[in-house]
């Protein structure tokens, strides 16, 4: 080093940061705590019986859990595939790249509402359909009566839009694989099948950690999408928490419903930090 | 079948693999388009699928009259603020992570990961209480602190593997040559690092530009524009709805066919 440095310095740089998120982040875990179980002065329940016994709190975990385990590991492997088929050079490339990337920079708002253009009753899937004599009337998607469909087709929009986030990392870590690797295995007389399950998977292995974290974190908050698609057809717990707040003005309800989120997402994170912790610490210093 | 079918079987199966997800990307961003701007009583017509004559007036009427317009400039401002806070906050930190070795400093890397993956957004339920104190309900500065603690770890992580890949060694060689080491950052590391940190401030840009949760709960009035867009839209007759799709997904399809280059390698950076 040229010039010592006093030991204080790289803490100075560090704490305005540390004393930002401690503000933004830890004041409102402690305020959300407070308006959960804090009532007229005193440590009380009544918030948690009244946010559990919510007719929409039940059905609102049910769907978020659901959600999250039939879309998460379907974009996996579809993006698993995407990425495998991105990574070859071919014409038109390109196009069908920055196609695929869109989404990415698109909010979910956007992507519920592209989509409501086509599969509304008057949309275009309904008015092609009809009029390739396929079907007689609109095929009806939206309503509360047709809960399942409304499911499938919010499993179905997530995907087209968030898949992409997945793909994304994995096609990164594609690229960063040596090609030296995958010909030394082709030297030795391995099949495509092979090298993808003993060379190109193992390898990409981080990287798939790192998008199924990042994909069931955002999956646990998942709510602009079903807001602008179903509305609380299919309620969701970050669009309970939403409405408490901004249509019952009930504040402890919604704290909680978002204290829940959080939670779910720190023990999936804490299991992934303990999976990883060791590696990260190793490769980065 | 002989080496050469099988090869032309397994292009032709590839090139259709491609044209599907092409389609399947393409249609939906198309179809709301041109439907954004096609007149409604083509979208009420059964036998009209794609719309023939076209209007700008629906677009018009939600940027100029439903307050789009004010919600597109919100959002600029704010995601604006959100990189502008970030970096002033997280460039220094990364800075230090990346340089200097002092004790501490694993926990506080391995902090900073564990809130890249902390949904701060949703904590804006709890956040509701201390802006009514500090007069924040409802103002942009509001929004964009919000999101600049969600971008925060992401951009010291980004920024201290962007310093850790610029050479201290030249950054030394100034000092060594009568620069201060604020100087010679200024002068050596951070020209170096602008590439990689313009990445991770489109990051944070188009984070804080798709937030809707936050936004929504920490304004009524000062609305972004998704914000703005999720209370329109629960009442408004479904060609509000293509126009808004339009004036959200417009910025985002520009952005992409300009940056796209940078895009996967930016994203593979910033997610890792």
């Amino acid at each position: 080093m040229a010039k010592k440095v006093s030991k204080y310095v790289p803490y100075l740089l560090v704490a305005p940061a540390l004393i930002y998120l401690g503000i933004f982040i830890g004041y409102p875990m402690i305020e959300g705590i407070k308006l959960v179980f804090y009532e007229n002065g005193g440590f009380s329940l009544a918030t948690v019986h009244r946010a559990i016994n919510n007719y929409y709190f039940w059905p609102a975990l049910r769907n978020t859990l659901s959600l999250v385990v039939i879309i998460v590991p379907t974009q996996l492997i579809l993006a698993l595939i995407f990425a495998l088929a991105m990574n070859k050079v071919f014409k038109g490339r390109n196009i069908a790249l920055t196609l695929l990337i869109i989404p990415m920079t698109l909010s979910d708002i956007a992507a519920g509402l592209i989509w409501y253009s086509i599969l509304s009753p008057s949309g275009f899937m309904n008015k092609l359909l009809i009029n390739l004599g396929l079907i007689h009337t609109p095929i009806q998607l939206f309503g509360y009566q047709f809960h399942t469909r409304e499911f499938i087709m919010l499993v179905f929009v997530e995907l087209w839009r968030s898949t992409v986030t997945i793909f994304v990392i994995v096609l990164a870590g594609l690229q960063m694989i040596s090609q030296e690797y995958i010909e030394a295995a082709e030297v030795f007389g391995a099949g495509y099948w092979t090298r993808l399950r003993r060379i190109i998977i193992p390898l990409l292995k981080p990287s798939i950690q790192t998008a199924l974290l990042l994909r069931t974190i955002y999956a646990f908050s998942i709510f602009g999408i079903v807001w602008v698609l179903v509305g609380r057809d299919i309620p969701v717990l970050a669009g309970e928490a939403y409405y408490q707040v901004t249509q019952i003005k009930d504040y402890g309800v919604g704290a909680f419903y978002a204290l829940l989120i959080a939670i779910m997402s720190l023990t999936i994170g804490i299991i992934y930090l303990r999976l990883t912790k060791a590696e990260y610490l190793e490769v980065r210093r | 079948m002989n080496e050469k079918t099988m090869y032309e079987l397994r292009k032709i199966g590839f090139y259709t693999f491609i044209f599907i997800i092409v389609v399947w990307m393409g249609i939906p961003l198309i179809v709301s388009t041109l439907y954004a701007f096609g007149l409604p009583d083509e979208y009420y017509n059964p036998h009209r699928i794609i719309p023939f004559h076209f209007t700008l007036k629906t677009v018009k009427m939600l940027l100029f009259t439903l307050g789009g317009w004010d919600a597109l400039k919100n959002s600029v401002i704010v995601a604006t603020l959100a990189i502008i806070i970030s970096f002033i906050l997280g460039l220094p930190a990364g800075y230090s992570i990346a340089r200097f070795i002092f004790p501490g400093k694993d926990t506080i890397k391995l902090g900073m990961l564990a809130l890249k993956i902390f949904p701060v957004p949703i904590m804006a339920v709890p956040l509701v209480m201390l802006y009514i104190r500090l007069h924040l309900i409802d103002t942009r500065l509001g929004v964009a602190l919000a999101h600049s603690a969600g971008a925060l770890p992401l951009v010291v992580l980004i920024t201290a593997s962007i310093f850790a890949g610029t050479s201290a060694e030249l950054e030394e060689a100034g000092m060594v040559f009568g620069l201060t080491r604020f100087q010679s950052f200024l002068k050596i590391t951070l020209p170096l690092a602008l590439p990689g940190l313009a990445a991770a401030a489109m990051f944070t840009f188009v984070g804080s530009w798709n937030e809707v949760f936050a936004a929504s709960v920490l304004t009524f009035s000062h609305r972004t524009l998704p914000a703005l867009m999720l209370t329109l839209m629960q009442t408004a007759p479904d060609y509000y709805k293509f126009a808004a799709a339009f004036i959200m997904a417009f910025p985002a399809m520009i952005y992409v066919a300009v940056a796209r280059k940078y895009l996967i390698s930016m994203w593979g950076i910033a997610l890792k």
